[in-house]
């Protein structure tokens, strides 16, 4: 099995969010990059397969020379071969449609992407990637069993979950649940030292288009201070949520 | 050109976001002189929607529909847009519509902007404000293709009726085969979800352990609200993932979110700054929670959780 993860370079969890350029632009100044966690659930199943079932793990970002650190990690990780398409990732449609070529060119049978990113949750290039492929398409998945061509997954619904069958060629959106918390994997100095050797290529992106762009960014306007009540007093606190905020 | 929603049902009955998701449509169809289509799949009462301002509704009723499939749906909604030859498209943000609107983006070649929070800013070129940073900021977005869709974010916009008669059309589109065969659904069915609460009860760490769960479920019974549960929780597997609010969890958006025992680190506050107002209780006076928070109970969980559904009992007894 040929497994394709796309990797998402984002900023840390812990990250502050800031914005320069007359707040046009995402202020990238003290900030870490990490693999997107959703990602990062697909990435460890996907080297799970690979070391269970057999398979080969390819990563691919979609984004200039400064991804490579966070492409480095997942080779680490263990994932056999890296891709770099040399182009920034502008909007979610062009960055499906980046990886839909390198999909079909690469004659793949699963590509697993994160339900969304971290940085601009667009929760869109999963769908469109498999839409654009036609590849089937499980998104939200916290499941994943493959027998031959045979697939058999579990997906979050609202209030629960949904037990699907289906086929390869597939693309999944994983999220957490796909694998355990305590599965996921640090990488070691072995890994590291490995990951040195491994191939990342360099592929020049193909004629896409844009559908959608930023215009500006904003930050949430700051809240006042908390109205403290004591735990003597929960009667004021009821009256403070049903006449003041009117939420009861 | 009217704008066209899509209307979710569950079992025949429209779901709350339907609703939120008309009452939006309608709201952009006055912006732009024009009137409100819905396409309405398996629902039993489709002139329901008339309630909330939509003119006309492409009434689907299919059994090979009858279990939510995002390729198949895509396309019935796909074909319904060219029926009407509607050039922006409404859906919400619940886990299906997620599911189903980037298939439905490349079959409409339509520009997609997902967890929209308003009203357009501008209609040409058309402007959204989204959420991003998983809601530690918004950013305007423009789309410039001729079709637009539109992912409403939950409790956003708010239900708002708006009486009109809801011409109510049968409709038969095409649908493929698809790939993804649902085997079986697995639902808490007795219990208010995330997704579609007004009110949620989280629990942290402070819980102590899975055991003493019973005090959140027993103060979201009260408040007819869901239940969540901070990272280390599910991580601890004292919850299911699907409870898991934060970056890397569920976002809410509720009009009041409770934490109860959860320190507030900057991946759960993100998870939750959407919700309108934040109740924090916990025992640490020092906990980054109450900096974010509108009212703060400095207390131990386990006195005043009782304490505060004995008080919640006693307010709704008043109020009933």
């Amino acid at each position: 099995m040929k497994i394709l993860v796309c990797i998402s370079h984002v900023p840390d969890t812990t990250s502050k969010i800031n914005f320069s350029e007359g707040d046009t632009k995402f202020d990238t100044s003290g900030v870490q990059y990490i693999i997107n966690p959703n990602d990062e659930y697909g990435l460890t199943r996907a080297i799970w397969f690979k070391e269970k079932q057999g398979a080969t793990v390819d990563v691919v970002n979609v984004g200039g020379p400064e991804t490579e650190p966070t492409l480095r990690k997942a080779l680490a990780l263990g994932a056999d071969s890296a891709i770099r398409v040399n182009t920034p990732a502008l909007d979610g449609y062009a960055v499906a449609e980046q990886l839909a070529n390198v999909f079909k060119n690469g004659d793949y049978d699963l590509v697993i992407a994160g339900r969304e990113s971290i940085d601009y949750n667009g929760g869109m290039v999963p769908g469109m990637l498999a839409g654009l492929t036609n590849a089937n398409f499980i998104n939200t998945c916290i499941s994943l069993d493959i027998d031959g061509t045979n697939v058999k997954a579990i997906r979050e619904i609202d209030g629960g979950k949904e037990t699907v069958n289906t086929s390869l060629p597939l693309v999944i959106g994983a999220q957490k649940g796909l694998v355990e918390e305590s599965d996921l994997r640090i990488p070691n100095m072995r890994g590291i030292m490995m990951a040195r050797k491994k191939p990342l290529t360099i592929v020049d992106p193909i004629e896409a288009s844009t559908e959608t762009v930023t215009v500006k960014f904003e930050k949430p306007k700051p809240k006042g201070a908390v109205t403290l009540v004591s735990p003597d007093n929960l009667d004021e606190l009821v009256n403070l949520l049903h006449t003041e905020a009117k939420v009861i | 050109m009217s704008v066209l929603v899509y209307t979710e049902s569950e079992q025949g009955t429209y779901k709350k976001v339907a609703f939120e998701v008309a009452s939006y449509a309608r709201a952009i169809a006055d912006q732009l002189g024009t009137s409100v289509t819905a396409i309405s799949i398996n629902a039993e009462d489709p002139s329901l929607l008339g309630t909330y301002g939509v003119t006309r509704v492409l009434n689907v009723k299919d059994s090979k529909l009858d279990t939510f499939n995002a390729k198949s749906y895509a396309h019935v909604i796909n074909q319904a847009a060219a029926e009407e030859g509607s050039k922006i498209v409404i859906v919400s943000s619940s886990a299906d519509s997620k599911y189903l609107a980037p298939l439905l983006a490349i079959e409409l070649k339509a520009g997609y902007a997902s967890n929209v929070v308003a009203l357009p800013t501008n209609l040409s070129p058309f402007t959204v404000k989204r959420t991003a940073f998983t809601n530690k900021a918004f950013n305007e977005t423009s789309i410039s293709t001729s079709i637009k869709l539109v992912g409403l974010s939950n409790n956003s916009f708010g239900i708002k009726e708006q009486a009109t008669e809801a011409e109510v059309v049968n409709y038969a589109p095409s649908i493929p085969d698809n790939g993804v065969h649902v085997e079986s659904v697995d639902k808490v069915t007795d219990k208010v979800t995330i997704a579609d609460a007004d009110i949620v009860v989280s629990g942290g760490r402070g819980l102590k352990g899975p055991e003493n769960w019973g005090l959140i479920e027993d103060l979201a019974e009260v408040l007819g609200a869901a239940t969540a549960c901070s990272k280390p929780v599910s991580d601890l597997g004292w919850r299911p993932h699907g409870e898991h609010v934060g970056q890397t969890g569920k976002p809410v958006a509720a009009n009041l979110y409770i934490a109860v025992g959860i320190s507030g680190a900057i991946q759960h506050l993100a998870g939750i700054n959407a919700s309108k107002v934040k109740l924090v209780i916990n025992t640490d006076p020092e906990a980054p929670f109450f900096k974010a928070a509108d009212y703060g109970v400095v207390g131990d969980a386990f006195e005043v959780v009782p304490a505060l559904i004995e008080k919640l009992k006693a307010f709704k007894a008043q109020n009933a």
